[in-house]
């Protein structure tokens, strides 16, 4: 008998038996439904990562102190960042330019309204970087660095928090900041929240003004650096690493007080925990698969030992035994794949109502998870339609017949 | 058309070694209507799936239709039923959930024949369900299901039609009708062979083989083909 007459009479006796059908496939939906939603967080965690570090700069170098602490246990980091060193890091030739970093966090007025933005100490070069754009104004200059000129460039969403609005008319107000009026000088274009900081909520001001007026720091938080061409990153990495260890005198048995990240190593990195974090959801959900192709099997054993007159008229009436196995096979089949789809439309289903109430990530359903998934169901029941199926086309005509 | 020599089938039921079949040779020629008759445990079921290929006998030779079929393997078995053996069961034996015309079209398909609709249609026809082919079992009385049952016998145009105790699930006037249509079709020069416990089955065919304790002897209470 062709395929689909078969799978035709198996879907409906799955109909027929709703309740017991339903039940053997329980475990095949709830697994797939688990492998589509895990893959689909994991893919919409990998793109927002991703895209997070595209919007940053992928030409970035960070240097950052080495953490300090004794006996393995961390206390902080260093306080031996220095200018100096941001100086001295323009000199690689590769480096196209060096952004000295300052953070710290402050609180900010303007008449009665109060907010707590990141505070940012930095030099023009930090918007080129970090690929700043300044919608209104002007970004900080050399001399206002040169002359630790009290100038703020805000981020719209301070703008707002100050001001009411983020708007032309900013542009040139006061700001105080410690009991110092600073004037805006620009506004930044919104780039969005990241999850991990948000670029649009923080003032940035002179490095200079930041750490003497402000902070009272004589050290850097972070210096960031661009090459003049993306290739040579790898090549900046271990000369400024060398020339950091001869400025902070190192000795060749100390290990280094800095680190120098690249923005491709820490994508690479999570792009790891990412696949780490696939494979082990991936095999979770594979693990109820399997535990749902074993509802399927004891199903089909409980339908072959129901149907073995059935099985004897077949069998009467001219069926061989690949016929049988055909059959039961094609059943359990159906079985797993039917769950297998409901288990799609369930994860499909689970995605859109996680993208639909919250904004930090989109679920994606992508076509490679359903086919494995379907692919993966359909695989468990023939794997586990096959025992019962085996059983049924063997046996014996004369038995099956007399059973009642 | 059937000819065995000296078939012989035995169990072992409790220690015992029952014979089924004790030398039994028996000759059916084409277009004949024969009763297998004996009482419960005489070995007529043995006989009958014997001779349906349903089961092999120990020793002795079954040529059916010129075709030594003691030796086939079960596959073959099978392929030989679906194209020369057709069974009518005592319960009918049809598969739920599936209308008159899909049951009988089911043996078309195992025989890998082609026009499966067209042919299980004429077999309703020639039973006289022209008008139920889309009903389902459950949707029949008796005597209408036997008869598809009947037409799911005739379909690949069998050799044999091996019924057994066709009318044991029937009500008098029922079975008469359903043994009619034997008639019928074996006055189309269909091979009817009709296993049964009952005398007054047995009397509607022509011919009677008579077995008890796996021998084939005399009828103790009708002589072949007569009355009482």
């Amino acid at each position: 008998m062709i395929f689909w007459t078969i799978a035709a009479v198996a879907l409906r006796s799955l109909v027929a038996n709703k309740l017991r059908s339903f039940l053997a496939m329980l475990g095949i939906i709830i697994g797939v439904w688990s492998v589509i939603s895990a893959l689909a967080l994991a893919s919409g965690a990998q793109k927002k990562v991703f895209d997070q570090m595209s919007a940053l700069g992928t030409n970035v170098l960070m240097v950052t102190p080495g953490q300090r602490g004794t006996g393995g246990v961390i206390t902080g980091t260093q306080k031996n960042l220095k200018v100096e060193d941001a100086l001295a890091l323009r000199n690689i030739p590769e480096v196209a330019r060096v952004a000295p970093i300052v953070r710290g966090g402050v609180q900010a007025k303007h008449a009665n309204k109060n907010t707590r933005p990141n505070l940012l100490g930095t030099a023009p070069t930090y918007f080129t970087i970090r690929n700043f754009q300044v919608q209104w104004g002007r970004p900080l200059s050399d001399a206002d660095c040169d002359s630790s000129a009290r100038v703020a460039v805000l981020g719209p969403t301070t703008a707002t928090n100050l001001f009411g609005e983020a708007s032309a008319a900013v542009v040139g107000q006061m700001i105080e900041i410690k009991g110092v009026q600073y004037r805006v000088i620009g506004l930044l274009v919104a780039k969005g929240d990241q999850g991990f900081f948000n670029p649009d909520d923080q003032i940035i001001i002179p490095f200079t003004t930041a750490m003497r007026q402000v902070l009272g720091v004589d050290y850097l938080s972070e210096v960031d650096l661009s090459a003049k061409d993306e290739t040579q990153l790898t090549a900046i990495q271990t000369k400024a690493t060398l020339l950091l260890r001869k400025q902070h005198r190192l000795a060749d048995d100390v290990d280094n007080d800095f680190n120098v990240r690249n923005q491709a190593d820490v994508l690479s990195a999570t792009s790891t925990i990412n696949t780490v974090l696939s494979l082990l959801l991936g095999g979770i959900a594979g693990i109820s698969l399997l535990v749902g192709g074993i509802g399927v099997m004891n199903v089909m054993l409980v339908t072959v030992a129901e149907r073995t007159r059935e099985i004897g008229v077949r069998k009467a009436i001219g069926a061989r035994q690949r016929d049988i196995l055909r059959q039961f096979l094609i059943e359990s089949v159906v079985m797993s794949a039917t769950g297998g789809v409901l288990g799609v439309l369930g994860g499909m289903l689970t995605a859109k109502v996680i993208s639909a109430m919250q904004t930090t990530i989109t679920l994606q359903v992508k076509g490679p998870a359903v086919l494995l998934a379907l692919g993966f169901s359909a695989g468990v029941g023939i794997f586990f339609g096959y025992y019962p199926a085996r059983r049924a086309a063997k046996l014996d005509p004369i038995e099956a017949l007399r059973y009642e | 058309m059937i000819h065995t020599e000296h078939l012989y089938k035995s169990y072992e039921l409790g220690g015992q070694t029952v014979y089924a079949l004790d030398n039994v040779s028996v000759q059916i020629a084409a277009g004949e209507m024969v009763a297998i008759r004996g009482p419960s445990g005489s070995g007529k079921s043995t006989l009958m799936n014997v001779l349906g290929c349903l089961d092999r006998p120990d020793s002795g030779t079954y040529i059916l239709n010129g075709e030594d079929v003691s030796t086939l393997n079960d596959d073959e078995l099978a392929s030989l039923r679906s194209q020369r053996i057709g069974f009518v069961f005592q319960n009918f034996n049809l598969l739920p959930r599936m209308s008159a015309l899909r049951n009988v079209e089911l043996p078309v398909h195992y025989l890998g024949g082609k026009d499966a609709r067209a042919k299980a249609a004429r077999a309703l026809e020639t039973v006289g369900l022209g008008d139920r082919m889309h009903h389902e079992p459950n949707q029949l009385s008796g005597g209408q299901r036997q008869r598809v049952a009947i037409a799911r016998a005739l379909v690949n145009n069998p050799d044999i039609i091996l019924a057994d105790e066709p009318t044991g699930a029937l009500d008098t006037k029922t079975g008469e009708e359903v043994l009619a249509l034997f008639k019928a079709l074996n006055s189309q020069g269909h091979t009817i062979l009709v296993v049964t416990h009952d005398l007054s089955v047995a009397r509607h065919c022509p011919s009677e083989i008579y077995i008890c304790d796996g021998q084939i002897v005399p009828s103790p209470t009708v002589g072949v083909g007569g009355g009482l």
